[in-house]
């Protein structure tokens, strides 16, 4: 089921004054039209790969792969006109907080407008349509005020829900989601993600969904990646986490508190240096 | 006498039309040792009782008092040898500029201690930093170390009450753990009362053995953990927080309760 | 050899100072490396490295005394013997007068761009950080001066006081501290709500020691670097302030009353103004550059 994205040895490098800092070091994985989790703390590297993905690191950062497949197309040959079509129409980025990533200058029914013209031909009403479809989609309940209004006037959870509008609206086959949810709160998360399963699933789209919390995505998510430095340390089935055998995968979620079994002292996790050097798990046969 | 009391407590920003209602009539107590929760999503004004209650913010109504003593509009040197607060965010709450020796010496300096030196390389092992991080920037320590600096700015001048403004939500689910199992060793070594901040009622549920949920400003629900892992809340809100806080649920089960609309 | 230069660069580099000694040097050197790769800003240094050197060897290095009159060799161009920049309507060696005119220049500069930071970093942070009245009167004063044209001060002190260098300068620091002030303000405005500030306060710290020792080594490096992007300002108007024979009085060799005593010859003997004019704009450019370097290795953004 790996047809629509395959990635092959991705390395994503940075120089610093103390030499190259690997990001990335060698990870392959593929994905179909399902949910893939991409779990790990900071620095294990899940967000410089959806952003590799779309080709987003500008130099000094090296970016190199065997090859970043989207149909059949090596990614990496592409040049950045060619690229620029690849991103919102055939593969799209939701990020953690839309306080950031909306334009806070512009009125939110102009950027979805914006965000579809960009990939169509369309005119100003047939753009002006298809935005108010897409806002009723993400379940927005008045579109037409919130088409006038600005980002500020949003609260996080329907800055969200634009954001995802406008990400969703050009029809990309992948939609990668970097900490959607984290900016949010506990209550409004659950909505946000519900719009974003519903949408994936009535599309066919693929899903890339980078987090650092294991327990979300594993409710969330068909299978989950989980990345320590750099390397994939081990995948499995969502529904088969608890089940996971490397120790890093345990040692997390033996570390999370939780309500449904109370204990002294939460279980730390001991980094081995061994899984920084050992090779990243590839995709499954 | 309990540790802290809150009666009738109503914090506000502004004036006039601007006026924002933070927080409204909240009462609770904290008894001596205990460790006691504040829940609530953002805007429900569990960091502002916090802040009024350290004197942060001077608009202010009600009675609050700390071991049996009212407060008024001014903190004295008393009380800021007995309550201390651990902030959230630790890449603000250390100041760019002066290393970890600097912070912890200026506050020994600022509470009327003499054996800086001996205070500091105490502090620094309690709170599991060797002696080389004695020098370091800010800039120079990971997120959990910077935390770890803050509690021990916290404990130097060996407060009883503890407040703690969301800890550990900026940080790695397992420095989250290093941090959480160190302020459970701090508080039976030095038999603290917590009085603790979340939004996430895995931690709470956790570290604390009562817990006040809030929402806009209002405590809903005053509660033991047991009643909360019990899942036996009474309040709708209460139950709609846990229901959330359990995770997600595809398909069938929508976590709240409540139906979509657009006023997320 | 080369395991001792190892050691000491490792030692300079560290991430784990053992000492506040070495936490200061450390941090300064690495400050230092990361000003050492921009290399406009090296060539600004440079150049104010060799214009102290000229200044402190004025009298070694001039081939003549700025002040003697050789009135028939008066307006000798370029090349002309003895007179590598060739020589003024007086006869007196431009090169000299320019040489021992640097000492000038630079004692203008020190003494405003002491003065103007200082007097605006008070002002500022007091009131940005008391808020209420007394920012609001601390302000308006600000704006007082603010409003000021420079030169139309420096006439009011010359009719009051004489002319002369020092009043020159007073005048200019006058009219230059109030943009410090603003700066030092709004940077304060941001300090002053961080968690960090919060702690102190909750330790018991005055106002005196937060705004000494917490909000000041933050303002300080933005004052810096405005300081130096400033410089060109405050050598032009002492300039300006010398062409119109406000600051430095003549015989005096200072480069804006050099450049007001050569208008007059600018079409036949164009060296006159232009040398001294040279002179004026490779110092602002070099504080110009000096500025961006600085600004991008102080910047405290990328401390994360």
């Amino acid at each position: 089921m790996t047809d629509l994205l395959e990635v092959k040895d991705l390395w994503v490098r940075f120089p610093t004054r103390r030499g190259i800092f690997d990001a990335v070091r060698g990870i392959s994985f593929g994905l179909g039209r399902e949910r893939l989790g991409i779990v790990g703390e900071s620095g294990s590297g899940k967000s410089m790969t959806g952003r590799a993905i779309l080709r987003l690191i500008r130099p000094p950062g090296q970016v190199e792969a065997a090859h970043i497949k989207l149909d059949g197309e090596n990614l990496l040959d592409k040049s950045e006109a060619q690229m620029r079509k690849v991103r919102g129409e055939r593969i799209s980025m939701v990020m953690q907080d839309p306080k950031f990533s909306l334009n806070p200058v512009m009125t939110v029914g102009d950027q979805i407008m914006e965000a579809y013209r960009l990939h169509s031909r369309a005119g100003r009403a047939e753009a002006r349509k298809r935005a108010l479809e897409m806002l009723e989609a993400v379940m927005i309940r008045d579109p037409e005020r919130v088409m006038r209004a600005y980002p500020h006037e949003m609260s996080g959870g329907m800055g969200q829900r634009i954001m995802i509008a406008m990400m969703l609206i050009p029809d990309p086959e992948l939609l990668i989601a970097d900490e959607p949810t984290s900016a949010l709160d506990v209550s409004v998360q659950g909505q946000v993600l519900q719009i974003m399963d519903r949408l994936v699933k009535e599309r066919g789209m693929g899903l890339i969904f980078i987090s650092h919390d294991l327990n979300l995505v594993a409710q969330f998510c068909d299978r989950v990646l989980i990345m320590y430095s750099g390397r994939v340390v081990e995948t499995c089935d969502a529904h088969r986490l608890h089940e996971a055998t490397h120790p890093y995968t345990r040692g997390l979620l033996n570390s999370l508190p939780r309500l449904d079994a109370p204990r002294k002292r939460l279980e730390v996790l001991k980094r081995d240096p061994a899984w920084a050097e050992a090779p990243s798990v590839g995709p499954e046969a | 006498m309990s540790a802290l009391k809150f009666e009738n407590l109503n914090v506000w920003f502004g004036d006039g039309r601007d006026r924002v209602n933070a927080v409204r009539n909240a009462s609770f107590e904290v008894q001596q040792g205990e460790s006691f929760g504040l829940v609530g999503e953002s805007g429900s004004g569990k960091s502002t009782i916090m802040r009024a209650l350290t004197g942060l913010v001077p608009t202010w109504s009600g009675r609050m008092e700390v071991n049996g003593k009212p407060l008024g509009t001014k903190r004295d040197r008393a009380f800021y040898k007995t309550v201390q607060m651990v902030f959230q965010d630790p890449y603000a709450s250390l100041h760019p500029r002066h290393s970890v020796d600097h912070v912890l010496s200026e506050t020994l300096h600022l509470h009327g201690f003499r054996d800086i030196e001996k205070r500091i390389e105490r502090l620094l092992e309690d709170v599991g930093l060797g002696p080389s991080f004695r020098f370091r920037y800010p800039h120079q320590l990971s997120g959990g170390q910077r935390q770890r600096v803050a509690i021990a700015r916290a404990l130097a001048p060996e407060p009883s009450i503890l407040l703690l403004d969301e800890p550990t939500s900026a940080l790695d689910v397992s420095v989250q753990a290093e941090i959480l199992n160190l302020l459970t060793d701090l508080r039976d070594e030095h038999d603290l009362t917590f009085l603790m901040v979340s939004h996430d009622l895995a931690v709470v549920g956790h570290m604390c053995s009562r817990i006040a949920v809030m929402k806009d400003g209002e405590i809903v629900e005053v509660m033991s953990v047991e009643d909360m892992r019990a899942l036996s809340p009474e309040h709708p809100y209460t139950q709609h927080l846990l229901k959330a806080s359990l995770g997600y649920f595809r398909d069938e089960e929508e976590p709240g309760g409540e139906p979509l609309t657009g006023t997320a | 050899m080369t395991a001792t230069t190892n050691n000491m660069r490792d030692w300079l580099l560290s991430d784990t100072p053992t000492s506040r000694r070495h936490a200061r040097v450390a941090s300064t050197y690495q400050a230092w490396l990361a000003f050492r790769s921009n290399t406009l800003a090296m060539f600004g240094l440079s150049i104010l490295i060799f214009l102290l050197l000229v200044a402190a060897a004025a009298p070694l290095l001039a081939p003549h005394s700025p002040f003697t009159q050789d009135l028939a060799n008066r307006l000798a161009p370029l090349g002309t013997d003895g007179h590598v920049l060739g020589t003024d309507s007086l006869g007196r060696d431009i090169l000299s007068r320019l040489i021992f005119g640097s000492r000038i220049t630079l004692y203008i500069v020190t003494l405003v761009a002491l003065i103007a930071p200082l007097a605006g970093l008070l002002m500022g942070t007091v009131a940005g950080y008391a808020g209420g009245w007394i920012d609001l009167v601390l302000m308006r004063i600000t704006d007082i001066f603010l409003a000021f044209p420079r030169l139309v001060l420096a006439l009011a002190f010359v009719a009051a006081l004489g002319a002369g260098i020092e009043n020159a300068v007073l005048a200019i620091s006058l009219t230059a501290w109030p943009p410090y002030a603003r700066i030092a303000r709004a940077e304060t405005l941001t300090i002053r709500n961080t968690d960090f500030i919060s702690a102190v306060r909750l330790q018991g710290a005055g106002p005196l020691r937060i705004i000494t020792r917490h909000i000041w080594p933050l303002c300080i490096s933005s004052l810096i670097v405005r300081v130096t992007l400033d410089m060109a300002g405050i050598i032009l108007a002492a300039a300006g302030l010398g062409f119109l024979g406000l600051g430095a009085q003549p015989p005096s060799p200072e480069w804006g009353a050099m450049i007001s005593e050569g208008r007059r010859f600018i079409l036949d003997h164009w060296w006159v103004a232009t040398m001294p004019g040279l002179a004026i704009f490779t110092v602002s450019l070099a504080f110009n550059l000096l500025g961006d370097g600085l600004r991008d290795v102080l910047d405290p953004k990328d401390e994360k």
